[in-house]
């Protein structure tokens, strides 16, 4: 594989994908909290608290894994 | 892009919302963008259909249990689970962990050691040019036939459930597999498959969790499914398979151990190219080892989003679903149970995030095909009977245009799937044709050097004809009296007979590839060094750490096997 040391690790695409799933889901759990959708269980706000968990994961795996970290070759 | 959206809907069951819109648009737009990205990686053959075998452990399992959680498999099973029951988990548990495990410990070394690019590959070198081009074909035929009833079952959900034109979904969708397909190769086809496995199970895991707390955990889902559908049996996986009557499936237990377990999940988890593929793109042995053990795990978990949202949809859903072919306007099937489940608990946002992970189970189902077809054409087909001995950067040119090609041929035969509803019951079958038979072949040339070239491409043929020869007899007039013969009662429904079905033909491969064996001659041993069990020196690992050994991780994934089977009898 041509030059492989400097390939971005999957795991920091993971975390892109999380951090914004996650800030896009977070702000619109907290957009609709006075007036939550027409759907089963929508008092327990879980947008708002899946959304936080995906920005939480997602900022992890951003930062561990990011290019010219340390862990950049792992594929 | 909304507009655009909107202007293609029709009728719909839920409405996104801007957010929504936003999720599925930033999903398309990141997996072309590593595509992209990752083309001026995939230069040579190896890195374009190997994925330069710089792959860890850890992508490896997750792109093997990501390529097969396509949206079939997620659509389907959750249907399936509300039309049987936890019955339905077999094929998570004792039908893919064993075998998974089996293809880690035992089958793998001698994969790896031949360096062989694929499982026609592996037969070409055991058993030379006619087993390994007729196991190619099939293979090929086959791959593409379930691409395109993969990407039409998707339509259709997106058409039900978004009111998305069917046209539309097959186009965007599959253009956009194709486009990274064709720019990174096997590399950027695992990389799509690791992402979309997170998104899967994140996208999908509130449905049972939200699910449970509606009913108060398993006890009060178990006693609403009771209330629903009195005197029937969903959550019990063993205690009512002592008769075909005894359950909704109408399955035995002999047809579950034999069939399912011993035959048909062996024979796709070990030989089935699209699977295996991903594997053999591992850095070194131990790894290559150690990722169908680490998928293992995962595989065992994923019933929490396939199986229990079916089931939560027996004990929740206000209608009853019923089969497909069987549907009355207003009425749902029970493919739709997921989809209808995640309607019920998914607002703005959370809706997005559960239909892109549809969308991505498609994605990764339809890119693991593709892939492989390209890989298997180009290497199996193309290099051995058309043109022979050309420089590499044709054969990655070659599997670039096949990556593309195979994906316009998918779309033709969704199309195809669109003219014929019966063919969407039919290709689960129709894939068993050639994976039961091909295990035994394999099996046999891996373990007894004494097998011949003749012997395992008769075999092959043989357990490939007896398996068409069974599924034509019972689904014929008179399939009543075949169905007694073969799936040993009249009561057996259609899952049992595939069951049976695969069990015979491989028994049949198996005793005409031995009786052949018999009257012809053996291939010098010098031949085969790295490719039977008695001339192969597997490297042993004495000097890795208990913690890293995949036979601590096997045993311990089969120890939990068995004690989920204990919980769930």
């Amino acid at each position: 594989m041509s030059g492989k040391s400097e390939i971005i690790p999957v795991w920091f695409f993971v975390g892109v994908l999380f951090l914004v799933y996650g800030i896009l889901i977070f702000a619109s759990g907290l957009a609709e909290w006075s007036h939550p959708p027409a759907t089963v269980l929508a008092n327990l706000h879980a947008p708002v608290w899946w959304g936080g968990l995906l920005i939480v994961l997602g900022a992890v795996y951003c930062g561990t894994f990011r290019p010219g970290g340390k862990k950049t070759q792992i594929i | 892009m909304t507009a655009t959206l909107g202007m293609l809907v029709t009728k719909r069951l839920v409405r996104l919302a801007p957010v929504d819109l936003a999720i599925v648009v930033f999903y398309f737009a990141l997996v072309l963008g590593i595509g992209f990205y990752l083309k001026r990686f995939a230069k040579t053959g190896e890195d374009f259909f190997m994925a330069g075998r710089e792959m860890t452990a850890w992508v490896a399992g997750l792109a093997f249990v990501s390529a097969n959680l396509g949206s079939l498999e997620l659509l389907g099973w959750a249907g399936s689970a509300y039309q049987y029951g936890i019955l339905a988990a077999h094929w998570y548990w004792i039908g893919a962990i064993p075998a998974m495990i089996f293809l880690g410990l035992v089958m793998m070394p001698f994969y790896y050691i031949s360096k062989t690019h694929s499982v026609p590959g592996y037969l070409q070198l055991r058993y030379g040019t006619a087993a390994s081009g007729l196991s190619a074909v099939t293979f090929a035929i086959m791959t593409i036939l379930m691409s395109g009833v993969n990407m039409y079952a998707m339509a259709v959900v997106m058409k039900v459930v978004l009111g998305w034109d069917l046209n539309f979904s097959i186009l965007v969708s599959s253009i956009t597999v194709a486009i990274y397909v064709a720019a990174g190769g096997l590399f950027s086809a695992i990389f799509n498959e690791v992402l979309q496995f997170f998104l899967i199970w994140f996208g999908a895991l509130l449905i049972p969790i939200l699910g449970l707390i509606e009913t108060g955990g398993w006890h009060g889902m178990v006693a609403r499914i009771q209330d629903n559908f009195p005197g029937q049996d969903f959550t019990h996986m063993w205690s009512n398979l002592g008769h075909f009557k005894d359950n909704p499936m109408g399955m035995h237990w002999t047809g579950i151990v034999f069939g399912l377990a011993m035959v048909q999940s062996m024979g796709y988890w070990t030989t089935d190219f699209l699977v295996v593929q991903r594997v053999l793109s591992a850095k070194d042995i131990r790894s290559a080892k150690l990722a169908p053990v680490i998928g293992s795990f995962f595989k065992m978990a994923v019933p929490i989003i396939v199986i229990l949202p079916g089931l939560l949809g027996l004990a929740l859903l206000p209608m009853h679903l019923y089969p497909a072919s069987n549907l009355e306007a207003g009425q749902f099937s029970y493919n739709e149970v997921l989809p209808l489940m995640l309607a019920r608990y998914c607002g703005p946002g959370l809706l997005g995030l559960g239909i892109t992970a549809l969308v991505a189970g498609f994605m990764a189902g339809m890119a693991g095909n593709v892939s492989a077809f390209a890989t298997v054409w180009t290497y199996d087909l193309y290099r051995p009977f058309i043109r022979k001995n050309a420089p590499d950067p044709h054969y990655v040119s070659m599997g670039r245009w096949c990556t593309l090609i195979g994906v316009f041929i998918s779309i033709g035969t969704a199309y195809l799937a669109m003219g014929f509803a019966s063919i969407m019951d039919y290709v689960q079958a129709l894939f068993g044709f050639f994976i039961a038979p091909l295990f035994g072949t394999v099996l046999l040339g891996m373990m007894w050097k004494r097998v011949t070239r003749a012997a395992g491409f008769w075999g092959l043929l043989a357990g490939t004809i007896s398996s068409i020869t069974m599924f034509v007899l019972m689904h014929g007039k008179s399939g009543e009296r075949w169905v007694a013969l073969f799936a040993l009662s009249p009561d057996a429904k259609g899952l049992a007979q595939d069951m049976y079905q695969s069990l015979w033909s491989c028994v049949t491969c198996v005793v005409v590839t031995l009786l052949v064996t018999v009257v012809t001659k053996p291939r010098p041993d010098a031949e085969l060094k790295g490719l039977v069990y008695s001339l192969t020196e597997v490297a042993r690992e004495d000097r890795v750490g208990l913690l890293h050994r995949p036979m601590l991780w096997g045993g311990l994934a089969m120890a939990l096997l068995l004690v989920l089977q204990i919980i769930f009898w």
